[in-house]
């Protein structure tokens, strides 16, 4: 099933009496049985988002569709959504068994039909052995299960999960987000994931929506969104370690940093922000160009060695100095204190006005 | 580590425990020792004549004590249940109003700040014959006339009287209680019961009571015990006849309190005793049971 968005807004008025525009006139849709990871950084208004679809919160403004109906005023019992909680909101007086059969019951599922879909779900996330067991004698992970089988046994028409690893140790959050991508893949259902991790979004979702201050950013396959991001927020929020950014200037059709040359380009004179990624330096043997860096630091870790360099334009001696990175194959000997000549990869720079707009 | 620092727990508890021995210890010992002194008269400077057992029999048979044991029972087993109920659901129905809250829960604590005798002799003149509201009120619905607490009013009127006052007076603290526990009630739950479709009937059965399943075991036990102690609120409507009838609503530290303080101002210390010691055995008797079968019911 597909959602749509049109203008969706949600204001808040906080404490203060200020106006909070916690999503702020979003156009969005979510394709049919895709699993969409919704990115942004705390705070943003992915959880609200999430609210607005499940009927939790109503909207101020705008429309809600799934497929053609129109669902802005259904409450959220009526709209067929199965929700994943943050901390999961599993029933913690109920065992296993009765926090998947709560919905059926609600619902009047014929007693037989009920147990049956129960101990389906049950397999489906490999908790049938802990059917009779609470909550709490759980670990994180299989809470985690317990909630997605809850909100699944109803055959909802979308699945919402709000930050569902957040609460999970590193190695468990490996395993349960393939886990989840298994369980959309076998299901088919029409997934939101809201997370703030972007490696996270990046690795499970069929599509990524960037967030920000209740604004859409961008949209698209999490490779095409790191390829070609449309402003600095998504450049930098997207990609471990981060894009090095710098202060440059294009003068007579060519990019400059300080006063090297990086490479040429179209667009005319003007200040820029550049943005290249650490694994968009090339090593120039031959000592050719123009951009030279002082390497502050070598590590090497497997297959890569990460150049750490003083971000240039900066006065010796201060105490918050920058640095930026580069990832270069381990196969270059270079120790600290070398001087190095780099070209850059054309496809792994961005340059960006004064606004972080993307140059057009 | 632990063995040196231990005398200073010690000296830090003393105050307390000092004060608990004087004032708790000693005196249930000291009653369970007298409950058992044959014909011990300190007033008449008569002590002990031996060890006996007849101060229990004398009580456990004693008409006024049996009439005292079927009121006590009556408040503690109907009115306690039925003021849990309707407290946890005023509670739950302030909860859905957050506007008016505040300025309700203020009324309905004010029964709480106010001294229980002086709300008593309020009641009193609500449960009158002939100009009390309360007959006024049943007169709306076509009801003649009752006497509740007068000496022509049957023991089932004026019981029922002394539970609604009862019930009255002990809502404000159960309802301050669950309103505080149900704010702790993470709003999740309720989300998620919303998104399961359950009804609102669901929700308080399976979602409310069970999560606040603690606060209502220790408001059952310790209005229980409060019930079974019952002394005030007879006072308050009664007056010292305890009762429209004299010793009609007799409860059973009325009956201790008599047989302590009057007789020609004398009294029978071993007799009052005796039913204080049955008083605490039937306490600890009940309460054990609640806390045995509900530890069975909450677990999570
Ligand atoms: N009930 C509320 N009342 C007031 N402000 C809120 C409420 N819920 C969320 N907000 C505000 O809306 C913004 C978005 O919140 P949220 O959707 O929870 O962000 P996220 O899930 O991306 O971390 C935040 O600034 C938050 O403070
Ligand atoms: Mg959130």
């Amino acid at each position: 099933m597909e959602i749509r968005m049109e203008k969706l807004t949600k204001i808040f008025i906080s404490k203060d009496k200020k106006e909070v525009r916690a999503v702020d006139n979003v156009d969005l849709t979510i394709p049919t049985g895709k699993l969409i990871g919704l990115l942004g950084p705390s705070g943003c208004g992915k959880s609200t988002t999430l609210y607005l679809i499940a009927g939790l919160l109503r909207q101020t403004e705008g429309h809600i569709y799934f497929d053609e109906d129109e669902v802005s005023e259904m409450p959220p019992e009526k709209r067929g959504i199965g929700l994943v909680f943050q901390n999961y909101a599993l029933y913690p007086h109920m065992t296993v068994r009765e926090n998947i059969l709560f919905p059926l019951q609600n619902l009047k599922v014929e007693k037989e039909e009920a147990k049956q879909r129960t101990y389906e779900m049950a397999e489906l996330v490999g908790l049938q052995e802990m059917l009779d067991r609470k909550p709490k004698e759980l670990s994180g992970g299989q809470q985690q299960r317990v909630a997605i089988a809850r909100a699944l046994v109803k055959k909802p028409r979308v699945l919402l999960l709000d930050e569902p690893l957040s609460n999970l140790d590193a190695r468990l959050r490996l395993q349960t987000r393939e886990e989840i991508k298994r369980i959309q893949r076998e299901t088919g259902i029409t997934t939101v994931f809201v997370t703030h991790d972007q490696e996270e979004a990046m690795s499970i979702s069929d599509e990524i929506v960037v967030m920000k201050d209740g604004l859409i950013q961008q949209m698209g396959e999490p490779q095409d969104v790191y390829d070609f991001p449309t402003n600095l927020f998504v450049a930098k929020f997207l990609g471990n370690p981060q894009i090095n950014v710098f202060d440059g200037e294009i003068k007579n059709k060519k990019i400059y940093i300080d006063d090297m040359i990086v490479s040429e380009t179209k667009f005319p004179d003007q200040k820029i922000i550049i943005g290249i990624r650490p694994e968009g330096f090339n090593i120039d043997a031959e000592e050719k160009s123009q951009l030279v860096f002082d390497v502050n630091l070598v590590e090497t870790i497997g297959r890569d060695t990460t150049l750490i360099i003083d971000m240039p334009g900066q006065e010796a001696g201060l105490l918050d100095k920058k640095s930026f990175k580069v990832i270069v194959d381990a196969s270059y000997r270079i120790g600290s204190g070398h001087k190095v000549h780099f070209t850059v990869k054309p496809d792994k720079m961005h340059l960006f006005d004064l606004n972080g707009e993307l140059l057009k | 580590m632990e063995k040196k620092n231990n005398w200073r727990a010690w000296l830090y508890l003393a105050p307390m425990l000092i004060l608990m021995i004087v004032f708790i210890f000693y005196p249930l010992f000291n009653a369970f020792v007298i409950s058992f002194y044959k014909d011990y008269q300190p007033l008449l400077n008569q002590r002990a004549a031996g060890i006996t057992f007849t101060n229990y029999t004398f009580v456990w048979n004693n008409y006024f004590f049996k009439a005292a044991l079927k009121n006590t029972f009556v408040l503690a087993f109907v009115s306690v249940p039925v003021s849990i109920v309707l407290s946890l659901l005023i509670a739950v129905a302030l909860n859905s109003i957050p506007k008016v809250k505040a300025f309700f829960q203020t009324v309905f604590f004010l029964p709480y700040v106010t001294n229980g005798i002086a709300v008593g002799m309020a009641f009193a003149v609500i449960f009158n014959k002939n100009y009390g509201l309360f007959n006024a009120f049943l007169d709306w619905f076509g009801i003649e006339a009752y006497d509740w607490i007068g000496s022509t009013a049957t023991w089932g009127r004026q019981i029922t009287a002394l539970m609604i006052f009862t019930i009255w007076d002990s809502l404000a603290f159960k309802i301050l209680v669950f309103a505080s526990g149900l704010t702790n009630i993470d709003k999740q739950y309720y989300d998620a019961a919303k998104i399961d479709a359950a009804s609102r009937s669901t929700v308080f059965k399976r979602i409310t009571v069970p999560l606040l399943s603690p606060l209502i075991l220790y408001i059952s036990i310790t209005s229980m015990i409060g019930a079974l102690k019952a002394y005030n609120s007879v006072i308050g409507l009664f007056g010292d006849k305890l009762g429209g009838k004299p010793r009609d609503m007799i409860t059973i530290v009325a009956f201790v309190y008599q047989y302590r303080a009057q007789y020609a101002n004398i009294g029978y210390y071993s007799y009052a005793a005796a039913a204080a010691v049955t008083l605490f055995l039937i306490t600890l008797f009940f309460s054990a049971l609640q806390a045995i079968v509900s530890r069975k019911r909450i677990h999570y």
